[in-house]
């Protein structure tokens, strides 16, 4: 019996890294190279004994229209691991996401990407300090503060003349 | 009063039901219709940078009023999208002010809309709408309280941007002055019905869902007599509502224009899933 449970224990704890492993493979749809793990929108995974997984995640920002294709895709994900019976996946507000929520691979993806991980605010100098994806300078500009999804600004290097986007700062401090 | 955590509990007590709902009515059709009036500007702001800021603005406005709708939806009121966009006019609790037309003409024809109204219209409803988030964090009903504390981080942005508006242009000088104080007036004439918590504003502060109206009233002119202090412009007293109460389910032509156009595609098949 005691050795029956411990089977069981350890299989699940194979499929939660198996989910998320998976799970590593899930990308934001308007951020390809960054993974909703790294984003930290992964606040909780629960499976049962019947291989019922159900899933709590931190919408980045209210209105984001990519959400219903990120819940999608997590479900069609998880469906293919082996053992899964069933996937739930529910969007939750507490805690809020904020942006240090980010890993630092998803930081380093982000990169990859173009855009600029979310800015430091440096508090001696009282400036927000944006790093540029391309060069590295920190010589940037915010040229809009909104920029082509709810997450991201628009800046401007002023060292190698790019313009780059770079996540937008969110905390419950705001 | 202990804090409710569902929406299950929140039904069990008739009375508080009533008053949450009427609440959630209101802060939902507010930023709907705000939000709406805003996209209409997609393609005609000033200049590309404040197309594509406004436009996420009214974005990430109107997903704030499907949030509070889906609030709603989970308390038994019917599906976000019928709140949305079935309810006729005189079921609607938005504001006045903020159904208004943007100027005259359509956004297909001679749109000749007033960005001095836009700008003042935003600005001093989205400080109002940060002190009443700030606010509702502290709600009695949890799932409000967690949908106020996400809201008010995206605000945060919203609140920067219309102020860096306002100031540039009142603090400028010829038509953009002069422009921009006839906006005031116009806004002016119609904030009281904002700032007003309809017939259920008792039972609001009973269930201890927001603050006091009156304390409320109270914080928000403090708040905007420093906005026109540092406008250099002479505070105007307390507003008015000249065309009403919205929250009563009173509105104006306008805001049958606006439903009749934002609910056309939805129209003509409801069943379609999107």
């Amino acid at each position: 019996m005691v050795g029956k449970v411990r089977e069981n224990v350890e299989s699940m704890e194979f499929l939660q890294s198996k989910v998320l492993q998976i799970l590593e493979n899930v990308k934001d749809p308007e951020i390809p190279s960054v993974s909703v793990v790294d984003l930290g929108m992964v606040e909780d995974i629960q499976i049962d004994q019947y291989g019922r997984v159900k899933l709590k995640v931190l919408p980045t920002f209210v209105g984001c229209p990519a959400l219903e294709i990120i819940k999608k895709n997590i479900i069609e994900a998880i469906q293919m691991v082996d053992g899964v019976n069933g996937v739930e996946v529910e969007f939750v507000h507490d805690p809020p996401w904020t942006s240090d929520r980010i890993s630092e691979k998803g930081k380093v993806n982000l990169k990859q990407f173009g855009i600029a991980p979310p800015p430091v605010f440096i508090k001696e100098k009282e400036l927000w300090d944006v790093e540029c994806p391309y060069c590295g300078s920190h010589y940037t500009t915010m040229e809009n503060l909104f920029g082509p999804t709810a997450c991201r600004s628009i800046l401007y290097c002023k060292s190698c003349k790019n313009p780059f986007e770079a996540m937008k700062p969110i905390s419950t401090l705001m | 009063m202990d804090q409710i955590a569902t929406p299950q509990e929140a039904i069990q007590n008739k009375q508080y039901k009533m008053a949450l709902i009427e609440l959630l009515y209101q802060l939902a059709d507010d930023d709907f219709i705000l939000a709406f009036r805003g996209s209409e500007w997609l393609g005609l702001a000033p200049h590309i940078e404040e197309d594509i800021a406004y436009a996420s603005i009214n974005q990430a406005t109107m997903g704030h009023a499907v949030m509070y709708y889906e609030l709603l939806e989970s308390l038994g009121e019917g599906s976000a999208d019928e709140l949305a966009h079935e309810r006729k006019a005189s079921e609607r609790k938005n504001a006045i002010l903020l159904e208004l037309m943007n100027g005259t003409g359509s956004y297909l024809e001679n749109p000749s809309y007033d960005w001095a109204f836009t700008v003042v219209r935003h600005y001093f409803y989205d400080i109002y709408k940060k002190l009443k988030l700030e606010s509702l964090k502290q709600s009695s009903y949890l799932p409000l309280a967690q949908a106020a504390t996400k809201i008010k981080m995206e605000q945060y942005y919203h609140v920067m941007h219309w102020k860096v508006w306002f100031n540039q242009l009142v603090l400028s000088g010829g038509e953009a002055k002069t422009r921009m104080q006839a906006a005031i007036q116009k806004v002016w004439d119609e904030f009281a019905d904002v700032l007003s918590y309809g017939t259920y504003a008792a039972d609001f502060s009973k269930y201890q869902l927001i603050e006091e109206e009156n304390l409320f009233k109270q914080k928000w002119e403090v708040e905007m007599q420093q906005v026109f202090q540092k406008a250099g412009i002479d505070y105007p007293g307390p507003p008015s509502a000249r065309k009403g109460n919205g929250r009563t389910g009173m509105h104006t032509e306008d805001l049958n224009q606006a439903l009749s156009i934002l609910s056309e595609v939805y129209s003509l098949d409801p069943q379609a899933t999107w």
